[in-house]
């Protein structure tokens, strides 16, 4: 179960193909369900979950066939299609969602962004108790805002086995984003595997996944290029830690198929345009636990809006988008087919879909780029370059030097390591992105029009670490489980800042329910408005939370396993 | 010349073995590893594109060089004000249940000269995170019987990032009587991706044993990997029964190739050395039993 040495890629071998790109036709076998919205076929590579325009809808939650491999599974289903139907609301209209659970366990669905009462918010245990087999829960609300956002349920595993889509919702003035074409693109990953089955292997094994581990082979390779002491060098940090420097993602491509709208690479999501329109397409990661690196060769991409929010327009190459998180992009192709090329940040894999002008064409697909083994600026933040060179006191990007404090919990057996001296700027898009000779976006490129929403600044401040401990496969705020946690208490009406602090090698992207995250930059101004924060390895947040919200609320990282094992916060504003 | 005579002259020759094998299974393991153990001066080149040089940055909690905790250190309770669950049972997520796995690590055949046997080496576990169920079995079986059988009952609980302590009963069984053991030990991940298991014993009659193991899982490709792996057994006193004298009474080391057709399920073919030492190897003389036993090996590693 341990790694040693850094490798390259091993490409899927020709079996697994199929498995990787997926079945041309793959996706939920409509038709056999007996609650069908009518819907195209999948085949013709037009893939798009059903849209419902309306204030009032009829949701059921359901098990129904499904293929995508090759190998028929059954997945967990709202009005029998993954993804679900998306839903279009109107800024200011109330809508009500009946949501009916005919699976044998208790359901929920949860409105991703959207701001409610909380016991709309459909989280069983917090909000509510969930939707029990056989029954109907009515959700009424007032839709307070515009632009992109998602729902999934928060019960179990049913998000990784189907259960997740859009919302949009038009402006109540019209919408300042002008676009001719407006399509969703929601990415998300399959397994064909149990996910209680996956997580039990995580627990086992957390390396289980990765196949790109450090060998001997590459070893004598970098001995042979670089000399032995360089490759020694190289490892001995890593080794003597006990971490993995290739530990990108805990689950990839080996058990994956990443799926646009549904579509598996080979089944092509297609968007039709007509050459000189600006097309709007509306990034949603819908992943398990999946961060994609999207771009569409070709074509820039301007991003007008982040988590629903409008942004001052940023133009890019490549996002990446955290699980959860929303982009809205407007590109302006011409009289060509494009790729909307989305790989996986561990490199093992990738969604993939078309705009084209007509039905039926396609553009090449690039090649994966190769994985980059994570650096020591991943595991020791602003300090990395010589942490035993005894040479202290030296400030990064001019941020200034913050001061950490752990919590008591997080010395002990559910951490692995603790960062010290976190990197507080917002401008590294991350590893497998850092100097790869395309403009990508990141949080420092990201500012919210208009002012925050209280120019007031923070009362006091909340610091919770991001902790986790790969070998055991445990995850956790503070070193703190969920089940060993106590509420996190927001008075009502104040306006608090939070600290992030990442004492982890991985990307978390943390979602606070009910009350939006305000980004701040490294020098304390307004950033960006959010609901989900991707918090980087060894990076340190923070942003302001207006707790006007009353009630119960879930806080928790976004990537489903961790969530699961721990990774979570009640939130009471009182 | 007496026995007892012989028997000295060959221990002081046996020590002399003895310190040859322990150098050749330390090189066994270390030598998989030695690129590994890199100067940790050498890490400003370890490939960082952020890097700034300055203070010790990043800690880790079992580590030598663990600072003593921030006498700040935060109480992570400390945001609740008093406030608790609310009338709603609260979610019960994967931290909160129970779940097992078991490792069969070794079921493979023997081949020697001396004869052929079977042999298992199983750990499984039932429990959560940081408390478990922890069950260690294994045994040989030859010439139509079993031959030796350790079987250990443990509660594991996480103590650091990397290590387990473990309390609880072991059982011997096999040739010769059964034995009973109190059994408490580490079990867990060293710097440099050890694995290993150190178990003290404490039986009746004033016995006392003492039982290490360390192994190493080296990659040559991302399925095919060399395990080395090393187990010594000390006892406090000799066992005449069970034909176990007192020190350093056996001492294993293997090297198995397997190949993952699945995470879960690995052939593998090796070789396995081992030895007996001491009043034990004395013990096998007198039985006219080999102390000395090269085995090809070949079997299975699966879990589930």
């Amino acid at each position: 179960m341990k790694r040693y040495f850094p490798s390259h890629v091993i490409l899927p071998d020709l079996p697994r193909r199929r498995f990787v790109q997926g079945l041309a036709a793959g996706g939920a076998l409509l038709g056999m369900s007996p609650l069908v919205v009518p819907a195209r076929a999948r085949a013709a590579g037009a893939s798009s979950a059903p849209v419902l325009a309306a204030t009032e809808f009829d949701l059921v939650i359901a098990q129904s066939p499904v293929n995508f491999t090759g190998r028929p599974r059954m997945a967990t289903t709202v009005n029998g299609s993954i993804p679900a139907p998306t839903l279009r609301w109107r800024e200011g209209d109330t809508v009500t969602l009946r949501v009916t659970n005919r699976l044998s366990e208790t359901a929920s669905i949860h409105w991703h962004g959207i701001l409610l009462p909380f016991q709309m918010d459909g989280v069983p245990g917090i909000s509510y108790t969930g939707i029990a087999p056989g029954e109907t829960f009515v959700y009424r609300f007032k839709v307070q805002q515009s632009g992109t956002y998602w729902y999934h349920s928060h019960s179990g595993f049913q998000e990784q086995t189907g259960i997740f889509s859009a919302i949009v919702v038009d402006p109540a003035d019209g919408d300042p984003i002008r676009a001719q074409r407006d399509y969703v693109v929601q990415l998300s990953d399959w397994t064909d595997e149990d996910p209680n089955r996956v997580f039990a292997k995580l627990k086992t094994q957390s390396d289980y996944y990765n196949f790109d581990q450090p060998t001997a082979g590459q070893f004598l390779r970098d001995v042979s290029r670089e000399g032995l002491s360089a490759a020694r060098e190289k490892r001995a940090m890593w080794n003597q830690m006990r971490m993995n420097p290739t530990d990108l993602a805990d689950i990839s491509a080996y058990t994956y198929t990443y799926l646009t709208n549904g579509a598996t690479p080979a089944g092509n999501w297609t968007g039709i345009f007509r050459p000189g329109e600006r097309v709007r397409l509306r990034f949603i990661n819908s992943g398990a636990m999946t961060f994609f690196d999207v771009r569409i060769p070709g074509l820039k991409m301007t991003v007008v809006q982040a988590d629903g929010q409008n942004v001052e327009p940023v133009t890019v190459d490549e996002i990446r988008i955290g699980v959860a998180e929303t982009y809205d992009v407007i590109v302006e192709p011409k009289d060509e087919a494009y790729t909307i090329f989305a790989q996986s940040m561990d490199r093992t894999g990738y969604a993939r879909g078309t705009l084209a002008p007509r039905a039926g064409l396609a553009a090449a697909v690039p090649v994966l780029d190769k994985p980059q083994p994570l650096s020591m600026s991943d595991m020791m933040g602003a300090m990395s370059g010589g942490a035993m060179s005894g040479m202290t006191g030296m400030n990064h990007g001019g941020a200034g030097e913050v001061r950490v404090r752990h919590a008591r919990t997080e010395y002990g057996p559910s951490t692995d390591m603790r960062v010290d001296t976190p990197r507080t700027s917002l401008d590294d898009p991350g590893i497998g992105l850092r100097n790869n000779g395309r403009r990508v976006l990141t949080y420092a490129d990201l500012h919210t029009i208009g002012a925050p929403l209280d120019p007031s600044g923070p009362e006091r401040e909340i610091e919770l670490h991001l902790t986790g401990n790969m070998e055991r496969y445990t995850w956790s705020l503070d070193g703190l489980e969920f089940g060993k946690s106590t509420p996190v208490h927001f008075r009502h009406g104040e306006r608090l800042r939070v600290v992030f602090v990442n004492d982890t090698m991985m990307t978390h992207p943390m979602h606070l329910h009910g009350m939006w995250s305000e980004l701040e930059s490294p020098d304390g101004r307004f950033q960006v408005r959010k609901h989900t924060v991707s918090v980087q390895p060894a990076q340190r947040v923070t942003f302001l939370v207006t707790a006007d919200a009353l009630g119960r609320w879930a806080w928790h990282c976004h990537l489903l396993y961790h969530m699961d094992a721990g990774m979570f916060r009640e939130v009471v504003v009182a | 010349m007496s026995a007892v005579r012989r028997s000295r002259m060959e221990n002081v020759e046996i020590m002399k073995y003895r310190t040859k094998i322990f150098a050749a299974a330390l090189l066994l393991i270390g030598a998989t590893s030695a690129w590994s153990q890199g100067p940790m001066q050498g890490m400003e080149h370890s490939g960082m594109d952020h890097g700034r040089p300055t203070a010790a940055t990043m800690s880790q909690p079992d580590t030598p060089k663990q600072p003593a905790p921030d006498p700040d250190v935060r109480d992570p309770h400390a945001y609740s004000d008093g406030y608790d669950f609310g009338a709603i049972p609260r979610p019960r997520m994967g931290d909160e249940h129970s779940r097992g796995a078991l490792l069969v690590e070794r079921l493979e055949r023997g081949f020697a000269d001396e004869g052929n046997s079977t042999a298992y080496d199983l750990q499984a576990w039932y429990g959560r995170d940081y408390d478990r169920a922890v069950l260690k079995a294994e045994g040989e079986r030859a010439a139509g019987k079993l031959q030796d059988a350790r079987t250990e009952l443990l509660w594991g609980r996480a103590v650091a990032s990397f290590w387990d302590a473990q309390l609880g009963l072991r059982h011997d069984s096999g040739v010769g009587p059964d034995r009973s053991w109190l059994a408490f030990g580490i079990q867990g991940l060293a710097p440099y991706w050890f694995e290993l298991e150190a178990t003290g014993y404490l039986g009746q009659e004033g016995r006392s044993a003492l039982r290490v193991a360390a192994s190493y899982e080296l990659l040559v490709t991302q399925k095919l990997i060399l395990q080395p792996h090393v187990e010594a057994n000390l006892y406090g006193k000799s066992d005449p029964e069970r034909e176990l004298g007192s020190g350093l009474s056996t001492l294993t080391a293997g090297l198995r190739l397997r190949y993952e057709l699945k995470r879960e399920f690995a052939p593998y073919a090796g070789v396995e050395w081992s030895g007996k030492f001491g009043d034990t190897a004395d013990f096998a003389r007198v039985a006219g039993a080999p102390t000395r036993e090269t085995r090809v090996v070949a079997g299975v590693r699966f879990w589930f």
